[in-house]
């Protein structure tokens, strides 16, 4: 078996109304379109990778919520009815997906190994979070690739943004190493928007594009600052300045994603491709990958 | 049919532990007992209504109401999976969660109802009813905590229910599912090793039992904030149930309390406590808050796109280049003036003082600082009629006139004699009149009610008022 491989890493965000705005057949409401920029930014960054050969998509999603440990699916399938709890009236989707428990497991002992209170999740009633539905069904609407997913820590509400980037950063470095001795090529994705301050109000259709707006212009100057430092390649810069950015755009990176993104690509210091970025109730969302592929392709 | 009233509140741990593990640990046992004490008590009050407020069910878009008259599904906690399923299948009373809406959104909150087959419903709610109300013979309503609301916006929440629960005549129950502390510890542990997380948690737990235990929910109410900060995790923006159950019993102090049960879940704290509105005897209330009644928020985030920097940001565009002019309120001899009042559309103060007399300038529901129309304005710049709620402006009139009333040092059972002007009189006395009982009728100023054409800005009401200050 040959050293495993992370082919891409990705900034897939999973705002519900992605899915409702497409209107695949397996969500119940019924849009008009709506957030096109994202869907296209979606189209592309699918477009992207359509040639690219591997075996699994790992996925961090903030919606899976623990406070004691991390966790992982730990069954080789789940189907159900995913409602989305804030926006019940646009996410209704019947879900049916399989996990790579062995790449779970893998991950799940090198963190444990590593130190890290970890946990595998093996009742069959659990429930999947709509984050990793959303993005799963955006990255990869045929669901045909095995999923491993791993729950959002939320050191950050208990400690810090400085400890939970601790954590994540250490989880992102055991995620490698379980993937490169695992001998699979992998997509690693992040589940999570930028900046995070939603509106309080929905339109009464909720894709009218005329009121789509960032909350203010603070938080688009902080999403434009952190998608310049993917796309020349300055990660480092985005670790650095985590504790700010987490707490002034009131970011989604508080749930660990962005961080173990970045940790598991180790620091990537090659640009990222940006597919698209808009608004979404407010909040700022980038779609991007690093296309790892073509940045290390001597076997890690 | 007889009035409703809260005939008991309970506030009730949020952890499924003692649903799915009471016999692991003996505080979890206490803890169930106690939820099983608590059924029994509920059962002997002969009620018709649960009201659940869960910190568990986060909202964003205004607070979201279970509508679904039976919602079934199989509930699984996304740390504690390995304890187990709870599935449930409740009774919800759709009739009060569709008013209960109605009334959120006639005082100015955003509010929806959810019925959606397989809804999630939450941990804490899913705890509460499963062994709070194990036949489900009572009805149930459950509400949301929304993540971004303060103590007005949840305070006028509560008032909301209380609107219906009086309107339909409820015997009703209100109870939040919540942690006191909610810091649970963060490695896995054995459940024989389960306590508080730390002493100086445990040490405020201490705290808020002992006020409770006394019937003091108002006074926990007013530490909201910085019980907040010193014991929970920064989750939300504050300690927000005990503003809903302190507004649902009247924001009392001297209800007859009594902890059940206190012990620990995870480390986090968790109590079974009965509130009786018996009167206790206690203290009243040392200090207040506002006690605000219609929620005039920051909430129009989707129209806030026109550009800001050529206009006054404190009044919006249509009221500057359409409404007339405002004006500083003048100062003279006896002037009394508040930032807390609609600025003047002319000449004159908020109200003037002579001797123990204070006579107040014409008060319409305009808000200070946004110039904004609760209710809506009657018409747009072209003059063309809108649609717009009398008791949602008469409600905000007559908290302007509480406002220039208490800048002045009064309070509003000073308030003698009233003339209030209508510009429809057919249209709106009936919502007037509603709105006048449940607030300065009960002061009991005498009151003379006029038609008239039109007036300065595009309100439907106006009160004109003066108060004898040491009556």
């Amino acid at each position: 078996m040959g050293k495993g491989k992370i082919v891409a890493g990705c900034l897939a965000p999973h705002p519900p109304h992605l899915v409702y705005a497409e209107n695949p057949p397996q969500n119940e409401p019924v849009a008009e379109g709506g957030w096109e920029q994202l869907r296209w930014g979606y189209d592309r960054l699918r477009a992207s990778l359509q040639d690219i050969e591997y075996d699994a998509i790992v996925v961090l999603s903030p919606h899976w919520q623990t406070y004691i440990g991390t966790h992982f699916l730990g069954l080789p399938h789940f189907k159900g009815l995913s409602v989305d709890p804030v926006f019940p009236n646009l996410f209704r989707y019947n879900y049916d997906l399989n996990i790579d428990v062995d790449l779970a497991k893998a991950i799940h002992d090198e963190a444990d190994a590593a130190g890290l209170g970890v946990k595998m999740m093996t009742n069959p009633d659990f429930r999947v979070d709509y984050g990793t539905i959303v993005t799963g069904h955006m990255f990869n609407p045929s669901w045909d690739k095995p999923l491993v997913v791993i729950s959002s820590n939320r050191s950050r509400q208990y400690y810090s943004v400085e400890v939970m980037q601790d954590m994540m950063i250490e989880l992102g470095k055991v995620t490698r190493r379980a993937i490169e001795a695992s001998g699979k090529r992998v997509v690693v994705i992040a589940s999570n928007s930028l900046s995070h301050r939603h509106f309080t109000t929905e339109s009464e259709v909720p894709e009218d594009m005329s009121k789509e707006h960032i909350t203010s212009h603070a938080m688009h100057l902080w999403d434009m600052r952190i998608i310049d430092y993917m796309v020349k390649g300055e990660t480092q810069r985005i670790l650095d300045e985590m504790p700010e950015f987490t707490e002034q755009a009131i970011a989604e990176s508080d749930g660990g994603a962005f961080s173990w993104l970045l940790s598991t690509l180790d620091v990537p210091d090659y640009p990222a491709i940006l597919h698209g970025y808009g608004t979404i109730i407010g909040t700022g969302n980038a779609i991007v990958e690093w296309p790892c592929h073509k940045y290390e392709e001597a076997e890690v | 049919m007889s009035e409703g009233n809260i005939v008991a509140s309970f506030v009730v741990p949020v952890h499924p532990h003692p649903v799915l593990a009471p016999d692991q640990n003996p505080g979890w046992k206490k803890l169930r007992e106690a939820f099983d004490q608590a059924a029994e008590t509920i059962r002997g009050l002969d009620v018709d209504l649960m009201i659940i407020y869960s910190t568990t069910w986060p909202s964003i878009i205004g607070h979201q109401i279970q509508s679904d008259p039976n919602p079934e599904w199989v509930m699984v906690d996304h740390d504690f999976h390995d304890l187990g399923s709870i599935s449930y299948s409740f009774n919800i009373d759709q009739d009060f969660a569709h008013a209960w809406d109605s009334a959120n959104k006639k005082r100015g909150l955003q509010s929806r109802c959810v019925n959606y087959k397989g809804f999630p419903i939450d941990v804490g709610s899913v705890v509460a009813l499963t062994l709070l109300n194990p036949d489900n013979k009572i009805p149930a309503v459950i509400v949301s905590s929304n993540v971004y609301a303060n103590r007005s916006e949840t305070t006028v929440m509560a008032k909301a229910c209380l609107d219906v629960v009086k309107a339909q005549g409820k015997r009703a129950v209100a109870i939040t599912a919540m942690s006191l502390s909610n810091r649970m510890f963060t490695d896995f542990i054995e459940p024989s090793e389960d306590k508080i997380h730390s002493l100086k948690d445990h040490e405020w737990n201490q705290k808020i039992l002992e006020f409770l235990s006394q019937g003091r929910l108002e006074d926990v109410g007013q530490l909201s904030r910085t019980i907040q900060q010193q014991i929970r995790v920064q989750k939300v923006v504050a300690f927000k149930p005990m503003w809903w159950l302190s507004a649902m019993n009247g924001n009392r102090n001297d209800l007859t309390g009594d902890v059940m049960a206190y012990e620990a879940i995870h480390g986090a704290g968790g109590a079974v406590i009965h509130l009786d509105p018996t009167p206790s005897g206690a203290a009243d209330k040392e200090y207040d808050e506002e006690d605000v009644e219609y929620f005039h928020g920051e909430r129009g985030v989707l129209d806030a796109v026109e550009d800001a920097t050529e206009i006054d940001p404190k009044v919006p565009k249509e009221q500057q280049e359409n409404g007339p002019e405002l004006w500083e309120p003048t100062q003279t001899a006896g002037s009394v003036n508040t930032d807390a009042a609609p600025k003047p559309v002319g000449a004159y103060p908020h109200a003037r003082r002579v001797g123990d007399m204070l006579y107040l300038s014409g008060v319409g529901p305009r808000q200070p600082g946004t110039n904004s129309i609760p209710g809506g304005p009657i018409h747009d710049e072209n003059d063309e009629p809108l649609d717009y709620d009398i008791r949602a402006q008469t409600h905000a009139v007559v908290e302007n006139v509480r406002r220039v009333v208490e800048e002045a040092g009064g309070t509003m059972d000073q308030i003698v004699d009233v003339t209030t002007f209508l510009v429809d009189m057919k249209r709106d006395f009936a919502g007037y009149n509603e709105v006048w009982a449940e607030t300065l009728g009960k002061v009991g100023p005498t009151r003379t009610t006029l038609a008239i054409d039109a007036l300065p800005t595009p309100i439907a009401v106006e009160m004109k008022v003066i108060v004898h200050l040491n009556n």
